[in-house]
């Protein structure tokens, strides 16, 4: 799409007057949205880490039927915040620092719009965290009830720590709300000339849509924890139907951000597989205008189908078909997007590196998890599905094998740029075989467990499906294991052991990015490069 | 290769997986058929959607394979320079709409019927509570409460499994078979969700409203569900179980209620006359507590700190008996202790009382009587 | 400063402490404030999150004067781009945006629970079980005066004090522009004029709203736990108020910056965003009256 018709010169000029500071500082202190890129990632990985960790206590307590290792109550502490930190530690601020990374290298822009601003939005994260995991170790546990926090079970049923549980939801909205400031911005305001809009790559034209359902839904989430606070400690009952109020109103004011959320984890990774694609199948992406308005009208989208989340509450039935119909209907736009990816392959001249073998298995496995999303939305069969392992398998579908592989392949398809060594692809290939075989392994049964009646978050199951959960459980740690090879390739990576790329690392890329030297300058563009 | 490999690798895993399978409790792969009209609706619905987005799998997928098989660089494929087309995109637009727009129109048919409780034969209000379900027959004066039956010691892997583990309850719900019964759903105090596969029922129990809901069995026979919605510590520990017996049979047993509850009232009657001694308290009051509070306060009495609060030392359980028996009965709005005075019965009370004033070290010697309970709520009226 | 800038370049700002003692600082809010109150709704006392708490605050409002300061000079330097400033005027813009997004929470927990809960509670339309069997005593209403529990409350009529403080808030919004078209002419007379004129309406308007509080809670039993007709009164005036408190604040350095000389017609950023803020602050109110008090 986009090529220069000079170059920008930039490796040569840009470290000379202002390269990074030394130690700590750097990093506490920085306003390079590079390093801040990094700070990103680092942390979403370490929170992955945990999140997993917290997982494989879950999959370890339903390795069989009976409650051996944890009690029911840390169980809950362990869904939940498995939950919480997956969503909002891992997977957003993974795709935060894609975004931080890449897009003013993607644009031709200097560095972040704002970037002190970008500072403090990564640096509350850490804060925000540390209170969410300290309060598992307080009097009376972590939050034990679901990431989703239906009221009152986190009002009047819930410990006292739920207020920390509150506000550490809330700096991770300011935080949020922040960074897709800043990435609306800076899309907006910093392109370089010549850069118009129908030029963007789809990363940040995908970024730039989910940053906006970030700000629209992001306080709304903010107002819910509010309310929680309020219905829990100041007597308030929103909540309550004894003060006129209603529990399932918690769960409409919730969903209708949550329901935006799952796209806000989706949308990046449309992005960045429309990246990988092309590159590897060596062929311009099939439909780039198609691909914009489909990843808009699923963004418009994502507003009026939360409630399909809640088809057992009892709403009315003209509510019901209303948000059957329309959640079925963005099926459509995500079907453009997976045909255009296929259409790109198709007749391309492709190959296998390690990002394409990731964007390959995300396009299937994400539609297959895009099925079962389909399957759910029928509002008389959800009445079956509904909490159950059905559920669990479609969104780790489209959160591990969706938005997790798509990060996993973004890391690939950029790593080089950003430390200007390759990796190890012995290990990169090893993470990906064992990744693909163990996430299956871990998820697909699910589907079955689920059909069969099992219901999710609960510790302790009936005999039938012993053997089914022994074998997502063994799928699961042979997962949590592969991503250590993961872990020791990227430090290998970033201590720079490997051979030294040049600028453009994949033959078959085209963008800004591969247009700069590898690694990266510490400052991409400070004059504005020029684009046909 | 490698792709083949994989599958290889996927095919034995799962066929490791089912043979394993067969050598315990059977588990159905599919949804279940169920017993009731709407819930093979419900089946075959399923069966559409899944087959329907099967066949889509499998033809994305395939030109996808076929283009990773063919047009690959190792295979000296040049790549063409197509990337666009008006028509194709037209296409793949409409027909896959078209195609939802067939799942709908069945979709919808089957909802309307399945929100559509009037005319109901029976009326049964479903009420949960953690952790326990309570039925009440509307139009008859029966109401009892189910709890899970499956022994502690089976949880804790201290006896052996048995085969309806986890799965069942001391007193099941019991419906007649051919007639409409309507549920009307309610909670006493976070969201539960009333769950019976079989019947392809399940709603959510939302405290201080009214769901309904509705089942017409077709087959006697015993059906066994759990609570679907998170309601904290023992939500794994809430089965539903319905026994649907033939309409005849289901007169019987509930003229067989009605005169059970007639002589538990003169039980009670006769009980009020009378003492019992701190063994038969104590030992009666063991099994209430296990049964109804240990699921918080713990078989210790120690109880959660920061959740539920332990009794060893309590105020409550060593100071004023009155505000002991107060708070089993009334419960304590606005915290999870729940109101026991229509769970247990004046003799139940009095023993479970007199349990925790006097175990793990509550030394206070007190004996409470069915007739200090009685007199508690004759002047609390 | 170690940039030197030709105008074709960008502008790239320096790294800064102050975000790391503001991320350390909410930190400290966060972690003060949740024990507070945990602690309070246990034992009634706060305890040691009290200090914790206190010691955020300070930090933050230390933050925010370093911050500013070091922002101020370096804008008063003249050492920000023109882009820079269409970066923030953008940036100011779409975080107004997401204040509207949090206050729609609240508006649409007022809407569900005047067209959906309420009415439910009461029987409508086919919830007559959830009436018979739960809430028979229950009548529908809005205002709310008596809840499903049976407690009662009166309701803030709209012509009293409402009415006046819309009309200082409207007429607030009013001085508000005329300050900034003072700006604009150059003007710096008008300008301090008006925008004096604009605290001072601003900071009456939240002691009339102390008073409206008093009034509610003591005179009309119109409380925050009066279930959710004063609920949703409470949450939303109250953050609304909050969110005068923050703009009166946000104007109060503004003027203190103009006397200091500060903002020309073509650099004034800082006091743009404030009158954003303010007008903001206002259409809001105007929501508020009219689903709050009137309707
Ligand atoms: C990244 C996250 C993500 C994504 C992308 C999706 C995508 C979708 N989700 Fe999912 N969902 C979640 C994350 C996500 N979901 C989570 C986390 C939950 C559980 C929350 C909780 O309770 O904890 C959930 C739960 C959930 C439910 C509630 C289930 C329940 O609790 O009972 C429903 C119901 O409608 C649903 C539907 C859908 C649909 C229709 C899509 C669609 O967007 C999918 C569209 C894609 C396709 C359909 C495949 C590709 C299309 C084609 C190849 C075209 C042709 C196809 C046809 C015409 C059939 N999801
Ligand atoms: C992006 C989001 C995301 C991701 C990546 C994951 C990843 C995983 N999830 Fe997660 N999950 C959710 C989001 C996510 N999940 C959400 C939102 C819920 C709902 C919560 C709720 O109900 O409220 C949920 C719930 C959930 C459940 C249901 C719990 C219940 O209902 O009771 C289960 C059960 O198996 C599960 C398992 C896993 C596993 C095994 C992984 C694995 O992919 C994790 C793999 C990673 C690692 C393991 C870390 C790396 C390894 C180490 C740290 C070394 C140690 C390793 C070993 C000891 C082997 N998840
Ligand atoms: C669902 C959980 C739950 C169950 C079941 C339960 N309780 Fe409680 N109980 C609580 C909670 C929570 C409190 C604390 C109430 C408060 O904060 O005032 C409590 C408080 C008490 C107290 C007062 C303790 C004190 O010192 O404040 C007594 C006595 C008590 N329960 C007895 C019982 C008895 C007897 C049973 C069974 C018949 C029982 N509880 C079952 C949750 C439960
Ligand atoms: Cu009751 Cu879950
Ligand atoms: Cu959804």
């Amino acid at each position: 799409m986009t090529t220069l018709t000079e170059n920008p010169n930039v490796a040569a000029t840009a470290d000379t007057h202002h390269g990074p500071a030394k130690g700590l500082k750097r990093w506490l202190y920085t306003t390079n949205h590079k390093d801040i890129g990094s700070l990103y990632l680092w942390f979403a990985f370490i929170m992955f880490l945990i999140g997993g960790a917290m997982a494989m206590v879950i999959r370890a307590e339903l390795f069989q039927p009976g409650l051996q290792i944890v009690d029911p109550h840390f169980f809950n502490q362990m869904t939940t915040v498995h939950g919480l930190i997956m969503v909002f530690g891992a997977v957003m601020p993974a795709f935060t620092g894609l975004a931080n990374w890449m897009i003013p290298m993607m644009i031709g822009a200097p560095d972040m719009a704002l970037p002190r601003m970008n500072n403090f939005s990564f640096w509350i994260l850490p804060f925000a965290f540390l209170i969410l995991i300290m309060t598992l170790f307080m009097e009376g546990g972590g939050p034990a009830f679901g990431w989703t926090f239906y009221a009152p079970l986190s009002t009047t049923y819930s410990s006292d720590t739920t207020a920390l549980f509150v506000f550490s939801v809330h700096i991770m909205g300011i935080s949020s709300i922040m960074g897709a400031i800043n990435v609306i911005v800076t899309i907006w305001n910093m392109r370089a000339p010549g850069m118009t809009w129908m030029k963007m790559p789809l990363f940040v034209w995908t970024w730039f849509i989910t940053a906006f359902l970030l700000i629209a839904v992001m306080p709304v989430l903010a107002g819910a924890v509010t309310m929680v606070l309020t219905d829990k400690f100041f007597g308030t009952s929103f909540f309550d139907a004894a003060g006129g109020g209603d529990p399932v109103m918690f769960q409409h004011i919730f969903w209708f951000f949550g329901h935006p959320e799952v796209y806000i984890m989706i949308l990046p990774a449309f992005g960045v597989i429309s990246a990988i694609v092309p590159t590897f199948a060596r062929k311009p992406l099939f439909g780039y205008a198609s691909m914009v308005y489909a990843t808009a009208s699923i963004a418009l989208l994502s507003f009026v189908v939360w409630a399909h989340h809640m088809f057992t509450t009892g709403m009315p039935l003209f509510g019901e078909l209303f948000f059957m119909y329309c959640t079925m209907l963005i099926s459509v736009p995500t079907g453009v997007k997976v045909f255009n990816w296929v259409a790109t392959l198709w007749r391309g001249s492709i190959s296998f590196e390690v990002p394409m073998l990731f964007a390959l298995a995300f396009i299937v496995l994400f539609t297959i998890g895009g099925f079962s999303g389909l399957m759910l939305a029928i509002t008389p069969v959800d009445f079956q599905y509904h909490d159950t392992y059905f559920v669990v398998a479609h969104f780790h579908y489209v959160l591990v094998t969706g938005a997790v592989f798509s990060i996993i392949a973004a890391a690939y398809y950029w790593l080089p740029k950003w430390t200007g060594v390759m990796y190890d692809v012995t290990l990169a290939k090893a993470h990906f075989w064992c990744s693909l075989i163990s996430v299956n392994l871990l998820f697909f049964p699910m589907h079955f467990v689920g059909l069969a009646g099992m219901p999710r978050r609960i510790p302790d199951y009936s005999l039938q499906f012993a053997d089914f959960n022994q074998w997502i459980s063994i799928g699961g740690f042979a997962f949590g294991l592969s991503q250590l090879i993961f872990l020791a390739l990227l430090i290998k990576a970033c201590r720079k052991q490997g051979k030294p790329v040049d600028a453009k690392v994949w033959d078959g890329a085209e963008g800004l990015e591969w247009e700069v030297a590898s690694p990266a300058p510490y400052h991409t563009f400070s004059t504005p490069p020029k684009i046909k | 290769m490698k792709l083949i490999k994989l599958f290889a690798c996927v095919a034995i895993a799962i066929s490791f997986v089912s043979n394993a399978a067969d050598k315990a409790v059977e588990m159905p792969l599919n949804m279940t058929k169920g017993v009731t009209q709407i819930s093979a609706e419900v089946y075959q619905l399923h069966m559409t959607i899944l087959i329907i987005c099967a066949v889509i799998g499998v033809l994305v997928f395939g030109v996808m394979f076929w283009a990773l098989i063919h047009h690959r660089k190792s295979k000296g494929a040049k790549a063409a320079n197509f990337h666009e087309s008006v028509k194709v995109e037209i296409a793949w637009t409409i027909v896959p709409f078209l195609i939802l727009i067939g799942m709908a129109i069945p979709a919808t048919r089957t909802l309307i019927a399945m929100e559509d409780p009037s005319d109901a034969d029976l009326t049964i209000v479903v009420t949960g509570s953690q952790w326990k379900w309570h039925y009440q027959y509307f139009e008859h004066d029966i109401d009892f409460y189910s709890v899970l039956a499956t022994p502690r010691e089976q949880i804790n892997g201290r006896w052996d499994k048995g085969e309806n583990y986890l799965l069942e309850v001391d007193k099941p719900l019991v419906i007649p078979t051919d007639k409409k019964v309507r549920f009307l759903m309610t909670s006493d105090d976070v969201i539960h969700s009333w769950w019976v596969p079989d019947f392809a029922v399940k709603k959510d129990a939302n405290p201080g409203f009214i769901n309904e809901a509705w089942t017409k069995v077709d087959k006697a026979g015993i059906y066994r569900g759990q609570c679907a919605e998170l309601c904290g510590k023992d939500h794994g520990f809430m089965p539903v179980v319905v026994i649907a017996k033939e309409p005849e049979e289901f007169d019987t047993w509930l003229a067989d209620k009605v005169e059970e509850k007639r002589k538990a009232q003169e039980e009670e009657q006769r009980l009020l006359a009378m003492n019992m001694t701190m063994e038969e308290l104590m030992s009666e009051g063991e099994r209430v507590y296990l049964a109804s509070c240990a699921s918080c306060h713990q078989p210790n009495g120690m109880g959660l700190p920061g959740v539920f609060p332990g009794l060893v030392g309590s105020p409550i359980a060593l100071g004023d008996v009155d505000a002991h028996i107060n708070i089993v009965i009334n419960g304590q709005t606005g915290t999870a202790m729940p109101a026991f005075g229509k769970q247990l019965s004046k003799k139940e009370v009095a023993a479970v009382v007199t349990y925790e004033r006097n175990a793990w070290g509550n030394n206070t010697g007190d004996l409470v009587q069915v007739k200090d309970v009685h007199e508690f709520v004759k002047r609390s009226l | 400063m170690s940039q030197q800038h030709d105008s074709q370049s960008y502008y790239v700002p320096e790294q800064s402490p102050w975000p790391i003692v503001g991320a350390f600082a909410l930190f400290l809010i966060a972690l003060g404030a949740g024990t507070t109150i945990a602690k309070i709704h246990q034992t009634g006392d706060p305890g040691w999150g009290k200090t914790v708490l206190i010691a955020g605050i300070v930090i933050v409002v230390l933050m925010m004067i370093g911050w500013f300061k070091d922002q101020i000079h370096e804008s008063m330097q003249g050492m920000h781009s023109e882009q820079l400033g269409v970066s923030y005027k953008q940036g100011m813009s779409w975080f107004i945006l997401s204040e509207v997004m949090f206050f729609m929470a609240f508006f649409g927990a007022l809407f569900y629970a005047r067209v959906l809960s309420v009415p439910w509670l009461g029987g409508e339309p086919n919830n007559e079980m959830t009436h018979l069997v739960l809430w028979p005593d229950f009548t529908a209403m809005w205002p709310l005066e008596k809840t499903p529990d049976g407690t009662e409350t009166q309701a803030m009529g709209w012509t009293g004090l409402p009415l006046i403080n819309t009309l200082i808030l409207l007429t607030s919004s009013i001085t508000m522009h005329m300050a900034h078209v003072g700006l604009e002419k150059n003007n710096r007379k008008q300008m301090k004029l008006f925008l004096t004129l604009t605290v001072l309406l601003g900071s009456i308007f939240l002691y009339l709203q102390v008073l409206e509080y008093v009034h509610a809670y003591r005179d009309l039993n119109l409380t925050l736990d009066a279930g959710i007709y004063g609920n949703t009164f409470f949450l939303l005036t109250g953050f609304h108020g909050m969110h005068v408190t923050v703009g009166t604040l946000f104007l109060i350095v503004i003027l203190a910056r103009v006397w200091c000389g500060h903002f020309s017609n073509d650099n004034h950023f800082a006091f743009m965003a404030a009158s954003w803020y303010w007008h903001f602050v206002d259409v809001v109110w105007l929501g508020l009256f009219i689903f709050v008090y009137i309707i």
